[in-house]
Parts: structure tokens; sequence; C-alpha cells
């Protein structure tokens, strides 16, 4: 049997319109062999919660550049938890301050990436921290 | 050796002799860097341009003299030596009082017009007290629910004498009626007020994706700006048809060209089908331009694009007036290009990037703060980049003639290369059926997010070099500068003076204002009107918009 492919949803909360990250990102992890489900524009993290849990993902990577990170992140994080999800991942992209990154840490954000960071970090990131689940 | 051989022109024939006695023992001996060089656009460059190249380039023709038809080298006789292009900086963060600080700290600096940056919530059409404006309000750029708001931000800065830039697109009409009531309670005559809205919602759809309503009717909104300002505000231009965002998201700098100058056509379309007159609201068109990395690229691109469009305009609308055959560009260095690494780096970026717009002949540049990779711009990093345009002004010597490089083998063969490579693209987009069309079919959508991807894989291979990023990377760097934060309590404030304004309003004023907007709508009147009643009687941004969403809907991005 086949090792079940990694699953990855790809969301983007707030207003923000600025898609381009998010894009690369999905069409990078669909070319390194996951299984990528993009959200599309303006969800709010009740909706990505809910789509992580009926597409069953592994991680969910939050796509935000307008500085709203503080209010959505834990948000996000907190209703996959609600929802039992506890092992999904949630990491993060975007432009976000470093002195905000240990707080976003602590409120249970596996990862947060930064620009210039290489689609193949991301991958690496993935692979080697998805898979402890059954 | 191939048969044409004997048809090389005598210009090609010494190419190749060249080649043959004096490239080829050094390519033997020495052989170059890598076997490609390409632009940032992945656009091959080669190693030598000679007057082979520019056979296909008529001086008189193609080049010509600034200030003269196709006005490759620009549209005044006198370039910069006459007038120095406007130095426009964006600004705009949390409430309106501190946006009004920071706009009078930069004409105090030698700014000499003004451009506001709106936080999300403003540019989707949301109030502050939206629950979908959570985390958002002042986060982007200055919040501004109701005119109580837009009377802060422009107080004490007189509407008839500076002239104002807003990006604002998909609430763009209602902005403007914003602005004008301010003007109004001023006393400034609308016939002398000047600035331009960016209002190019078609580049929304394409690229930037901050939209409200369905494409239709969102086009028909910006058709009213154009006849309400033809009318009644003669100098603003009502619209920025806008590649900087286009170019952001991803796009090649042809695609950039192509694309925006398509948006243009397109907005001169269905201002024509609208039953305006091209000679009487063209000239108001403006358009916007990116200045990124590729420093000769750049050039090219704005040299084309007055090309492309004079012709165009003449070609396919019989323009007669000169001020509709002329393209005129503000352009904005690229934000995409700044790295959060050694963000110090960034201010020389700015530089190189800027110079490419003056040598293209911008008429107005924002030239980017160098911790906008970082956060919104401080007080110290926007300075830093209007001292860099005042620099490139008054010391360079480059303002001093008129398209220096002109006549150079490389730039007439780019230029050329630009507008062939543009007109393709319009060849493609009017068999899709016009841009409304292609845009629907997710054409360039498409276009663009394979070259982001092509970018960002050159970028991983090492083919395309970013310093302090994928070469000279320093470990354990610390990148602190000092960033602006704005401040939770924005919200709280901004809800605050929305609930004032309510409660002093008439609200019977208001209802009926909507309701005439409303049906304005549903008649396909101009909203203008009705939008500009509403928003005098303290209607909020979000209820005109809401208003609008009733009649029109929502805009649904299919899946591409």
């Amino acid at each position: 049997m086949s090792e079940r492919k990694i699953r990855v949803l790809v969301a983007k909360p707030g207003l923000d319109g600025h898609d381009r990250g998010a894009k690369v990102i999905a069409r990078a992890l669909r070319d390194a062999g996951m299984e990528v489900i993009y959200t599309g524009l303006r969800q709010t993290p009740e909706m990505i919660a809910a789509a992580a849990l009926q597409e069953d993902v592994d991680a969910v990577g939050v796509s935000i550049l307008s500085g709203a990170h503080n209010t959505l992140c834990p948000r996000i994080v907190e209703l996959l938890h609600e929802r039992g999800m506890d092992d999904c991942l949630v990491i993060v992209g975007g432009i976000i301050p470093q002195e905000d990154i240990p707080r976003l840490k602590e409120q249970g954000v596996s990862a947060v990436f930064l620009p210039g960071t290489s689609t193949e970090e991301i991958v690496k990131f993935l692979r080697e921290n998805v898979g402890q689940r059954a | 050796m191939p048969e044409t051989k004997e048809l090389n022109s005598p210009a090609e024939a010494s190419v190749e002799r060249w080649e043959r006695e004096t490239l080829e023992p050094v390519l033997k001996k020495r052989p170059e860097r890598k076997k490609h060089f390409e632009t940032v656009s992945l656009d091959e460059v080669e190693r030598l341009y000679t007057p082979a190249d520019v056979e296909g380039v008529d001086f008189e023709r193609d080049t010509s003299f600034p200030g003269e038809f196709p006005y490759t080298r620009g549209i005044h006789p006198t370039g910069y030596r006459g007038k120095l292009w406007t130095m426009r900086q964006f600004a705009g963060f949390g409430t309106p009082e501190e946006t009004n600080a920071r706009f009078k700290y930069l004409l105090e600096h030698g700014q000499t017009g003004l451009s506001v940056a709106y936080d999300l919530p403003t540019l989707m059409g949301y109030d502050a007290d939206s629950t979908l404006s959570e985390g958002e309000v002042g986060k982007c750029g200055v919040a501004v629910s109701s005119l109580a708001d837009m009377e802060v931000l422009f107080d004490g800065i007189p509407l008839e004498e500076v002239t104002v830039s807003q990006t604002i697109n998909a609430p763009a009409s209602v902005l403007l009626a914003m602005y004008l009531v301010v003007a109004e309670k001023q006393g400034a005559d609308f016939k002398k007020i000047s600035g331009t809205l960016q209002n190019d919602i078609l580049k929304e759809y394409i690229a930037q994706k901050e939209w409200i309503y369905p494409i239709r009717p969102a086009m028909k909104l910006v058709v009213d700006t154009f006849e309400f300002c033809t009318r009644h505000v003669p100098k603003y231009n009502p619209i920025s048809v806008s590649g900087y965002h286009i170019r952001e998201a991803g796009a090649t700098a042809l695609q950039e060209l192509a694309f925006t100058l398509r948006d243009g056509v397109e907005y001169v379309q269905w201002g024509v089908e609208a039953g305006l007159d091209v000679d009487e609201f063209v000239p108001r068109i403006s358009f916007f331009f990116n200045a990124h990395n590729d420093f000769f690229e750049e050039i090219a691109k704005y040299r084309a694009a007055r090309r492309i469009w004079s012709r165009v305009m003449r070609e396919r609308f019989g323009a007669k007036s000169e001020r509709t055959l002329q393209l005129r560009f503000h352009t904005q260095t690229a934000g995409v290009s700044l790295t959060v690494q050694q963000p110090l780096n960034n201010i020389v970026r700015v530089a190189i990037q800027a110079l490419a717009g003056v040598l293209g002949g911008t008429q107005s540049l924002h030239t980017d703060a160098y911790d906008e990779a970082l956060a919104l711009p401080t007080d110290r990093a926007a300075l830093i980049a209007l001292r860099t345009q005042q620099i490139i002004a008054e010391e360079t010597g480059v303002a001093n003639t008129v398209d220096p490089l002109g006549g150079s083998y490389f730039i007439e063969s780019l230029t050329k290369k630009m507008e062939d490579g543009a007109l393709d693209y319009f060849e493609k987009i009017d068999s899709l059926g016009g841009m409304v069309e292609a845009i629907e079919k997710g054409f360039p959508q498409r276009e663009i997010q394979e070259s982001a991807y092509q970018y960002q894989k050159a970028v991983e291979r090492g083919d395309q070099t970013i310093v302090g990023v994928n070469k000279y990377s320093m470990e354990g760097e610390q990148t602190e500068v000092p960033i602006l934060v704005i401040n939770e309590g924005v919200r709280d404030r901004q809800v605050e003076r929305l609930q004032r304004a309510k409660s002093q309003r008439d609200s019977g004023a208001v209802a009926g204002a909507l309701e005439k907007l409303k049906k304005a709508a549903v008649a396909g009147d101009n909203t203008m009107p009705a939008t500009i009643e509403a928003v005098r009687a303290y209607a909020t941004l979000g209820e005109i918009c809401d208003a609008l969403r009733d009649v029109y809907g929502l805009y649904e991005e299919p899946a591409f």
C-alpha cells in the first residue's frame, strides 16, 4: 500500500487579497507530491477550521500580509483544537514582525516562514513534522 | 553556413565580422560567466546590441522627438528641464489624525503631492465596526468609514492647492464623493480640484483582488466617475490604470505592460459606449507602473507604453487631441523586491529602481521605504525614501537632458520588443472578446500565476540572485530596524467616531439618500449624484456599499 500523501490546506484569512505567495506555495507543495486544497480569499477562521476538518488535512498553511496575524492565527489554532484536530499543524507565512513570532508559537503555531523562504524549506518542514499521525 | 547569408544587411555583416575576428578568440580563452543572461522577467538578453538590432526601428516614425507622436521619448519637449516629476509618497496608517500628521510631515520636507493609502476594511467597503474588519482597522492604511473621518484626514490641507491621489478601487466612487464634499466644505471650486483616483477595478480581478461587486456593474461605477468628472471636476483624473499590482502579483514586465494598456483600452471602450467623447475624457486617464530591478527592461517598458498608447488611441479610437495621445504615468518602486534580510540594502534597490522610472520619463514617483518588507514605514524610513528622489533629481544630473537613453541600440531594440510583445497580447485578448471576457475566463490571472511560479523556481535554482537572501546571506543576522507598530486601539477610536457621527446625523436623510442611490443603480443612471448626497448626510461607507451590494450582488472568484 502506498504511503498516505500529506494533505495541506492553504488558507488566506482576512480581507487582504495578495495571494501570490499562497498560490506559489500551493503549487510547490503539489509539485512535491502533497495534496493541496486552497481555500480562496477572505476566509474567516471558522471557515478555515471547518474546511480543515472536512478535508482531514495534516497541516494548515496560513498566508497573511496585512498585519492581522495576531488576531487571526490564535483563533484558527483554537478552532482546530475545538474540532479535535490537535495534530494538525498550523504554519504561517507572510509579513510577520520578528517580535510577534515567539507569541504566535506559544499560541500553537508550529512555524512562521518569512519572505525569502524557499518553497523547499517549507516542503522539508512539512515532511519532517507531519507523519506522527496514525 | 545559412543560405540567407547573402541577404544580410551591411550592419549584420559587420556584426558577423566582429564575432568572427574579435569575439570568438576571446570566448575560446575565457567563456562567459553563464550560458544565458536573463532579465528579472526571465527574458533573454543578448551579448551586444548594434545597428543591426534597430534596423526595424525608424527614427521619425518610432522614436521621434519628445512632445511629438508617438511620444516614445516623452510627452514634454523639455523633459524634466521644465518641471521635475511630482514626488508623491503613498502614506496612510492608523487613524485619520495620525495620517494627517504624516501628510503634513511629508509636505514640510519637500514632498509635492499626497497619496492616500486606505486600510483593508475601507478598500473592501466595510466600516470599522464590521465583524469582518476585526484585526484590520488602520493596519495597511488609514481607516475611513464616513465623511467624519475624511474631514479629519484632510484637516488643514487645502484641496484646491494640493493634488491628492487616492488608492481606492472597489469603493472609489464613494471615496471620490467624500473627497469632493470635504473640498466643498473647504470652499473649494470643483473646477479647480485636481488629483487622481486609482479606481482601476479590472486589475483587482486580475491581480490585487480587492473587489466588491461583479465585474460588469463595477465597470459601470467606473464609467459613472468618468462621466461625472468630465462634466463637473474637469481637472481631476478619475482613473489611474495600474500595472503596479499586476507586476507585484508576479507578472513579467511585458505582461504588466500588455495587461495594463489593454485594461486602459477596455475603459476607453466602455466610456465611448456610454456616449463619452474620446478627446474629452481620455486625457484624464493616467497610468501607474512598477519600477522593478531590471534597469533597462523597465526603461524600455515605459517608452513602449507611451508609443503603444498613442498609436492605439489614434488607430482604434480615432483620437485627435494631443492630450488623448499622451500617456502620463506614476511609478512606484517594486515592493515585492524588498527583502526582510539585511533591510538597509533596500535603500539601494529603491534608488536604482527609481532611477529607471526617471529615465523612463515618469510624471510622478513613489519610492518605497527600506522597512516596507517588515511593516508600514516609520517617519525616518519614509524620509530617506523621499530624500532618495531628491538626490536623483538634484544631484545626479539625470534630469538635465530629455530621454538620455534614446538611441541606445539596446534600449531602442528592447522598446520595440516590448511593443511587439504587448501587441501580441492585445490580439490574444481581443480574440477572447475583450479584457472583461479575458478576465472572466481567467486568462491574465493564469499567465501571471505561471510567471510568479517560474520566477520563484529561478530564485530557488539560483538563476536569479537576491542579495542577502539566496546569495551573500548572513547566518544569525540581526535584522532589527525600528518598525512602525499600529496600535490595536485604532479600531476602538474609529468605532467611537463612527457612532458619534451616526448619532448626530439626520437618519431620515440618510435613508432617503440610500434609497435614491439604489434606484439609480437599478435604473442604470449615473450613481455619483446620489452617492454625494448620501455622503453629505453622513451615510457610512459600509452603508453605501451595502446599498450597492443589494443591487449588484458580490463577486465570487472562480477557481483558476
